[in-house]
């Protein structure tokens, strides 16, 4: 089929007449997928036509003609345009009706990423990138593979606030696995960004002891940033992995990141020098990885954690005598130190400057304010929905018809009785 | 119980000075045994091979020449009543001709016994011979016996373990089971196997007929060495609290009573806590018999019962050098005298809401920093609840609020329970894509 101006014109016909309702937008679904290669095939003439649509009326035309238009290479001429109209229909466009192209509306949006990076202002691609996750989005529990694009924009621009903030969602549903992975790699760098370090290790740890059959280099990156990050946070790492991990991942992991466990070790040894020689020797490594910032966040969390210690031992103690214990250079260094663990509400205590000593405080917290009821009710609340959440899915795997059937398979002969013990397979 | 409430109650009534006192002038007695060992005692509550080797353990370790040369003396005459050449040979190494003519390598008297070995080995063999071409169980037994006892004392103690353990096959009552267990004990106590103590111990235990209560004393001592030996303090403790008064002088082939009173009651020191020294040791009549033969032992358990630390202490202190020369109890004198004095230093706190850490120091004869650095481990360790005010030199004691502390579990647990299932219910989504994915690539 050519496509002349004639067929363009009743091609625009065939769009406004058919955007009404549902019906007519399946039809026309069809309909544009039947032309779609003609369509690609006159890309370069149907730029014109996006102008007799309304975006937001004819988003799943317009979204055909986009696609279209932006199939064949593109200059860098160009770019800034592309980028401009794709974020103008982004922002526009019906959330029903691009639904029922999702390849599509992915395709454009990776396309206008890929134009976004090229043009290096990653920035320009954020918040477009946001709303176009949130349309394609059923519920806020499914990932699409516009999550991991939209976080790396976030990344390479340093919005780390607007990464976050889809962060927050609980992730259930997940197309592709690879999606899952570079969105809690990157999820776990941002978080690391804005110092968010339990969080980061969830995700990290998702990512670690995610089933998998080969060890992915996404795995590896983000075993690596897992242990840092263990570190700094919890002060500790245990080398073990939990037994749900798969044995690919139990395997290979540790062998491939040898420097990140010797510097573990060195840091449960609880002294500032064998960390320091440790990271002298494997520095090149660390910095080859790009993750020398971390290590150095590691080996300040060591005079934290060597603090912290303090505080349950000790009711005061002489700013000199912190120094001398955690192996910082002067009672200055010291008194610097406290100051901003004090301030960050990692220790509760008060420096007194005329003595040069400090006096270490309790936890104020009485667990009696109504915020904090109100923080226990929530995180009740919020138990209550996962374990119904669970319940369900556990009922509904159950009677999943391909999950009965391996099961009867494995037992060869099977009674009623049997389905009954089946869902205590299923341990938390 | 009484004593025990007189002595706390006097301690928080009167406050400071008491405390002072307890340490110093109150019980000012002269404390013996700082001086060197008397070589000649020693040896003399031992017999048989253990003694022989006990003198050459203390000539080893003790570094003075006097006492070395003493031990080795005493040595030498010992075995030359034996038959043992091999070790006499090592003795006369060690002398290395520094005790003068009279204790020179008698080659005639050592070349005498081993001919006569040779012989004996002989006759033993023929006998042994007749007696299995006879097959008359118990002279095989007999026979067998014969010949450990033979490598026994001539000191070839993997042989003669052999021979003990073939006359198992022989024994015919319950007593030659336990005559085998004794000796096959014996031997291995001897070469230091004391895994094989422990389970002819255990045989020894699980025989039918009712054992006589010196036999039961012997078996009670070898299981506490050999858990003595195996760093488990409490159970050596209780199977030395277990010996019974019988024992007297029965077994120093291995074991001498001042022992037991030494072993048993350092052991229940480091791991009693106090409700059970009282009970299984000071309230103990048959142990107390024992403990009457080693005072220092009484005095220090008695010091600690009724919190007087710094004696009981300076008693460990001095016993310390001698503990050091015992040839069981020599490895693990500096592990349990860690954790009798970390178990004083908990007891002396415990008591407290606050502690002058000065006053403390006094009663532990320690410095205060020092005393400072062992709180501080101990408090890491979680074994002392308190903090230390180090301005003013004052441990307080901490009492950990219960509310906030299950609130914080709770909101803590509360939280890994929610990232957990989340994790889980990811997980298992993925399982499931996978799996999807499997079922649809093979349609």
């Amino acid at each position: 089929m050519n496509l002349n101006m004639n067929s363009a014109e009743s091609l625009v016909a065939q769009i406004q007449g058919l955007s009404g309702n549902a019906g007519d937008l399946t039809q026309l679904r069809n309909y544009l997928k039947q032309s779609d290669e003609s369509l690609r095939a006159e890309s370069t003439q149907l730029a014109p036509l996006l102008t007799e649509l309304d975006p937001s009326m004819h988003s799943l035309g317009y979204l055909y003609i986009l696609d279209a238009c932006t199939s064949g290479p593109i200059s860098k001429e160009q770019a800034n345009e592309v980028v401009l109209s794709v974020a103008r229909f982004v922002n526009a466009c019906a959330a029903e009706q691009i639904r029922m192209a999702p390849d599509k509306f992915i395709s454009v949006c990776k396309r206008f990423k890929d134009q976004v990076m090229l043009l290096d202002d990653p920035m320009r691609g954020v918040a477009p990138l946001l709303t176009a996750l949130r349309k394609l989005q059923t519920s806020s529990e499914q990932l699409t593979t516009l999550h991991p694009d939209f976080l790396l924009l976030c990344l390479l621009s340093k919005c780390y606030k607007t990464g976050l903030s889809i962060l927050e969602d609980d992730i259930l549903d997940v197309d592709q696995p690879r999606d899952l992975f570079l969105y809690c790699y990157y999820g776990g760098m941002i978080c690391i960004g804005q110092k968010q370090f339990r969080k980061a290790l969830e995700l990290l740890h998702n990512v670690v002891t995610a089933p998998m059959s080969i060890t992915s280099a996404i795995a590896v990156e983000a075993y690596k940033k897992y242990i840092l990050v263990s570190l700094i946070h919890l002060g500790q790492f245990s080398t073990n992995f939990p037994k749900y991990t798969s044995s690919a991942a139990q395997r290979n992991l540790k062998n491939l990141s040898q420097p990140y466990l010797e510097l573990a070790n060195s840091y449960s040894t609880g002294k500032i020098s064998e960390l320091q020689m440790c990271v002298q020797t494997n520095r090149e490594k660390f910095d080859g990885d790009k993750n020398f910032g971390l290590v150095k966040q590691v080996m300040s969390s060591m005079y934290k954690r060597n603090i912290q210690r303090l505080t349950q031992t000790y009711l005061t103690l002489s700013l000199q005598d912190i120094a001398n214990t955690v192996q910082l250079n002067s009672p200055k260094e010291a008194e610097m130190h406290v100051l901003q663990m004090i301030q960050d509400g990692e220790i509760y205590a008060t420096i007194n400057q005329k003595d040069g000593m400090v006096r270490f405080l309790e936890d104020p917290e009485q667990y009696k304010t109504c915020e904090m009821i109100e923080r226990v009710d929530s995180s009740i609340q919020r138990i209550m929905m996962l374990s119904k959440k669970l319940t369900t899915m556990n009922e509904n795997m159950s009677y999943d018809p391909s999950y009965l059937g391996k099961v009867g398979k494995e037992r060869q002969r099977f009674d009623f009785d049997d389905f009954d013990t089946v869902p205590s397979k299923f341990n938390i | 119980m009484e004593a025990e409430d007189d002595a706390a109650g006097a301690m928080i009534d009167d406050g400071d000075d008491e405390i002072r006192a307890n340490g110093e002038t109150q019980r000012h007695r002269p404390i013996m045994s700082g001086e060197q060992l008397d070589v000649e005692a020693y040896a003399a509550l031992y017999t048989g091979r253990t003694k022989i080797s006990r003198l050459l353990f203390l000539a080893d370790k003790c570094g003075v020449v006097s006492m070395q040369l003493e031990a080795l003396r005493t040595a030498y005459d010992e075995i030359k009543k034996g038959e043992n050449t091999q070790m006499f040979r090592e003795v006369l190494a060690k002398i290395d001709g520094r005790l003068g003519p009279n204790y020179d390598p008698d080659s005639a008297w050592s070349d005498a016994v081993d001919r006569r070995a040779e012989l004996r080995k002989e006759k033993l063999e023929n006998e042994l011979n007749a007696y299995r071409t006879n097959l008359i169980k118990e002279s095989i037994r007999m026979g067998y016996n014969d010949f450990g006892d033979f490598y026994y004392a001539h000191g070839q103690l993997g042989e003669a373990f052999k021979n003990y353990i073939r006359t198992r096959d022989y024994c015919t009552t319950t007593k030659h089971i336990i005559y085998m267990c004794l000796n096959a004990i014996l031997v291995s106590i001897e070469m230091g196997q004391f895994t094989h103590v422990a389970s002819y111990v255990s045989k020894a235990e699980q025989s039918q007929d009712a054992l006589d209560p010196v036999t039961i004393a012997k078996l009670r001592c070898a299981a506490g060495l050999a858990y003595l030996e195996g760093k488990k303090y409490k159970l050596a403790a209780r199977k030395f609290l277990e010996t019974g008064p019988e024992l007297g002088n029965n077994y120093t082939e291995v074991i001498s009573a001042q022992d037991i009173a030494t072993y048993g009651g350092l052991c229940a020191l480091a791991s009693f806590d106090r409700a059970e020294l009282k009970s299984k040791v000071i309230d103990n009549v048959n142990f107390r018999n024992f403990m009457e033969l080693v005072p220092e032992i009484r005095e220090l358990i008695n010091d600690f019962y009724t919190s007087h630390y710094a004696t009981c202490l300076e008693y460990m202190g001095n016993l310390k050098a001698n503990l050091l020369l015992d040839i069981h109890l020599h490895d693990h004198v500096e592990t349990l005298y860690e954790q009798i004095r970390n178990k004083a230093l908990i007891q002396y706190t415990h008591s407290f809401v606050s502690v002058d850490l000065h006053m403390m120091a006094n009663a532990f004869n320690t410095s205060v920093t020092g005393l400072e650095r062992e709180l501080e481990a101990l408090i890491t360790n979680d074994q002392i609840q308190a903090r230390i005010d180090s301005h003013n030199k004052i441990l307080y004691a901490r009492h950990a609020d219960q509310r906030n502390g299950t609130f914080q579990r709770v909101l803590q647990t509360g939280s890994e329970f929610d990232r957990e299932v989340r994790a889980m219910l990811l997980r298992a989504n993925l399982i499931k894509h996978d799996y999807h994915l499997k079922a649809s690539r093979k349609h």
